[in-house]
């Protein structure tokens, strides 16, 4: 199995959902483009999150990688084998090397079957063993999720929530996996218990050098847990980069959309709120260009760069290193074109005050665009002043979004955002 | 907040609230012995984890709960001068809507599928003597509009289905808010939304909040809603409060070591966390509660006077109360012999 391609590659990855109508002579009315030309690699050991709102694809994407929907387009490679295309003894491989942690510890543990047979079943379908090293195997594996070796006869309901969850964990971890899907893996569990989860899950990553795929709508549970972190929109990925970088200097203006909507962890915390317009459109019909144009503050505010964005898609390109991102914002603005590609920031510094100016724009109401780095630095004085002038008003009221001075009247425009489009 | 300043009326009052289930197994205390007050235009987060009384609670605020399997058993609901628990059963008609009501967690089931939005928002706004029948329409109209859904008098004759989810919840806003009450008790409001949806929802209220000065009591297990929406807190373990005081008081300085543990086993959005504070154990069953702190199986601090009597309030300056024996140094004042031989009895 040792190759050196990368534990698993998604190339190009497409999901179309035909939307049929009739029952006999169907006709295909459209597509639900669930997916829409993802790619990313996970190397070994290494946690990815995909993070965004209901129906952006994520799960789908965990689905092809699992083998469970065929791809309409492009292919998931594990050790450079693409894994729809498997067959036989290779295909029990993959299926030993790839597991599943999904949300819901009620509904994915078979109420019919012992703990022990629930954990052992990867390790009994895809692998010679004798019974003797299966029950060796159970033993040690319930006590490193923090069970005990003698609760492996009891059914599921006999555990709670959390319990049930470890049971799941260590069903997944029997047949000495490489890759984890971590579908929402805490959600469905108490807050007291998700950090036990969460703990134990990078406890066992240490030990096993197992890699994680972890499709997550919770950032702070993704920021914990992710070595990179990609940010999906529409079926698309739009921003994609070490999760460190990410959460500090996110580029995108739908990721900044989607961190200042996350709820503090302290009162006094301020950010910048950016109410988005309305909800995400259909993924039947999506917008032309960048399918984010539509409720973009960046090309809301500027006419020209949104006529860019509605007649050109933007593609994934590094703007600092490592650092990818899917906007115009970053290839140019209205002017620019896709060849003007290129890494635009030196280092995350460079890119960090890029990102601030694009906030403090954004609270002022102002288009940004970021054409080098250099004016990047009054930008950032800017959005000092900006967040000061927040600073004052938050003492007042909180939950109110502060304009920079002299722009009063495009924060009433966001305000009134709050209203949804029929 | 300034005490001495807050000039503004009690919308609510809970006095001592006991709501058991009485069944085969014994009696579950779900709810037990919870006061508390939310002033108008005032903002209460209950938080806790599931089974720990916050949605029993909020049921026995509006005397919803599931009958006659729980009873309330003892305490005062007193809401706007009057204590409901008083009043008989049909009455409650006039205190469910335009006094009190209620935003359920789930978009998805708490509207009828088989009526239209217009039709379910009318049937609220007739209970009104202030509308003219013919001026339902108009008013129901109205009140989607304050919730901000756009086109309302087209979206009068849609289905549930026909909404999505942000939307549905909206809708479920002006059914609550149709009545004109004095307090909105949101359930889990947002747990089945996304989260720019969420923040939309979340301002929404706040703003309706503005406008007619209600009381808001936010029933949630997430500390971020506390912290973004919240004016004052209270904890809620096992039935009962262990901790309220100011969102401030309660973020800065937590006196219980459950609300210590629970803001530190949240992960944070702004700052890389190298490892979290995990709470190991469960919560005690409601039926098998032992006597002393209820907390005291997964506490860090606990020693034996924690398993011996439940603890009594410990004051940390305005209105920040916690129960913990942690905060009581009269354990120090025991000679060290008498102290041992407490112990060694624990023990044995």
């Amino acid at each position: 199995m040792a190759s050196s391609a990368p534990l698993l590659e998604v190339k190009n990855l497409k999901k179309h959902f035909p939307v049929t109508k009739g029952l006999l002579l169907q006709k295909i009315l459209g597509h639900v483009k669930a997916v829409d030309g993802v790619d990313f690699t996970i190397t070994e050991g290494e946690t990815l999150g995909l993070v965004g709102e209901s129906g952006c694809g994520k799960t789908t994407t965990a689905k092809t990688v699992l083998k469970l929907e065929t791809p309409t387009e492009g292919s998931v490679e594990v050790y450079g084998k693409n894994v729809h295309l498997l067959k036989g003894a290779d295909l029990k491989e993959y299926r030993a090397t790839v597991q599943a942690v999904f949300q819901d510890p009620w509904s994915s543990l078979s109420p019919r079957m012992r703990v022990r047979d629930i954990i052992s079943e990867a390790l009994v379908a895809n692998r010679k063993v004798t019974k003797e090293e299966v029950d060796a195997r159970v033993a040690e594996l319930l006590s490193q999720v923090g069970l005990h070796p003698f609760q492996a006869p009891l059914f599921p309901h006999e555990f709670s929530g959390g319990q049930r969850q470890r049971i799941a964990v260590a069903s997944s971890l029997a047949s000495y996996p490489k890759l984890i899907m971590l579908d929402e893996p805490v959600s469905a569990l108490d807050v007291s218990i998700r950090a036990q989860i969460m703990n134990m899950l990078v406890d066992l990553q240490q030990q096993y050098n197992v890699a994680y795929l972890l499709v997550a709508h919770n950032l702070a549970t993704v920021r914990y847990m992710a070595h990179k972190t990609a940010v999906m929109y529409l079926g698309k990925i739009v921003e994609h980069s070490e999760t460190e970088d990410l959460f500090k200097f996110p580029l995108h203006p739908y990721t900044n959309a989607l961190f200042s909507a996350a709820l503090p962890s302290h009162p006094d915390i301020l950010t910048t709120e950016i109410v988005l317009q309305g909800e995400v459109p259909s993924p039947i019909n999506p917008p032309s260009g960048c399918s984010f144009h539509p409720r973009c503050p960046a090309a809301l505010a500027d006419a020209d760069l949104m006529k860019r964005c509605q007649g050109e898609t933007p593609v994934l390109a590094e703007a600092a290193p490592g650092h990818e991102v899917a906007c115009h914002l970053y290839t140019g603005g209205a002017t620019g074109s896709v060849e003007t590609t290129g890494i635009l920031f030196k280092t995350g510094l460079e890119a960090e005050q890029a990102a601030l100016k694009f906030k403090a724009a954004q609270a002022a109401g102002i288009g940004a665009t970021v054409a080098s780095a250099e004016d990047a630095s009054r930008a950032v004085e800017a959005s000092r002043a900006a967040s000061k002038a927040q600073v004052k008003k938050e003492a007042v009221s909180r939950n109110e979004t502060e304009p920079a001075k002299g722009n009063v009247e495009t924060t009433e425009a966001q305000s009134e955002d709050d209203t949804i489009e029929g | 907040m300034d005490a001495t300043k807050d000039t503004r009326r009690t919308a609510l009052k809970v006095e001592d609230l006991h709501t058991y289930f009485f069944n085969r197994w014994g009696t579950v205390k779900a709810v037990d012995g919870i006061s508390f007050e939310l002033k108008e235009g005032e903002t209460l987060g209950i938080v806790g984890e599931s089974g720990c009384g916050k949605t029993m609670t909020a049921l026995s605020l509006l005397r919803l709960h599931p009958q006659p399997a729980a009873q309330i058993i003892e305490g005062k609901i007193i809401l706007d001068g009057e204590d409901i628990l008083q009043i008989p059963e049909r009455d409650m008609r006039n205190v469910r809507g335009p006094k009190i009501s209620m935003i359920l967690q789930d978009p998805q089931t708490s509207l009828n599928p088989v009526y239209t939005v217009g039709n379910q928002l009318i049937e609220t706004l007739d209970r009104r003597d202030d509308i003219l029948k013919s001026d339902l329409r108009k008013e129901a109209e109205e009140s989607l509009r304050r919730v901000r859904v756009a086109a309302p008098e087209r979206r009068l004759s849609d289905f549930p289905h026909q909404m999505s989810g942000g939307m549905k919840q909206r809708v479920i806003g002006a059914i609550a808010m149709a009545g004109g009450p004095k307090v909105i008790i949101a359930d889990e409001p947002t747990t089945a939304l996304d989260v720019t949806i969420q923040l939309q929802y979340l301002r929404l209220l706040k703003d309706l909040q503005a406008e007619t000065g209600m009381g808001i009591i936010f029933i949630t297990h997430d500390f971020g809603i506390v912290a973004r929406m919240c004016d004052k807190v209270a904890v809620m373990y096992a039935g009962r409060i262990v901790e309220e005081g100011p969102v401030r008081e309660i973020f800065n300085n937590p006196s219980h070591p459950y609300t210590e543990a629970l803001i530190g086993s949240v992960p944070k959005m702004e700052e890389k966390t190298d490892r979290l504070y995990q709470i190991d154990g469960q919560p005690p069953q409601l039926y098998a509660l032992p006597v002393g702190c209820r907390f005291t199986n997964r506490c860090q601090y606990a020693k034996s006077k924690c398993v011996e009597e439940y603890p009594r309030r410990f004051s940390f300056g305005e209105n920040h109360y916690a129960s913990c024996w942690r905060h009581d140094d009269s354990w120090d004042k025991i000679p060290s012999s008498t102290k041992e031989e407490i112990t060694q009895m624990l023990e044995a």
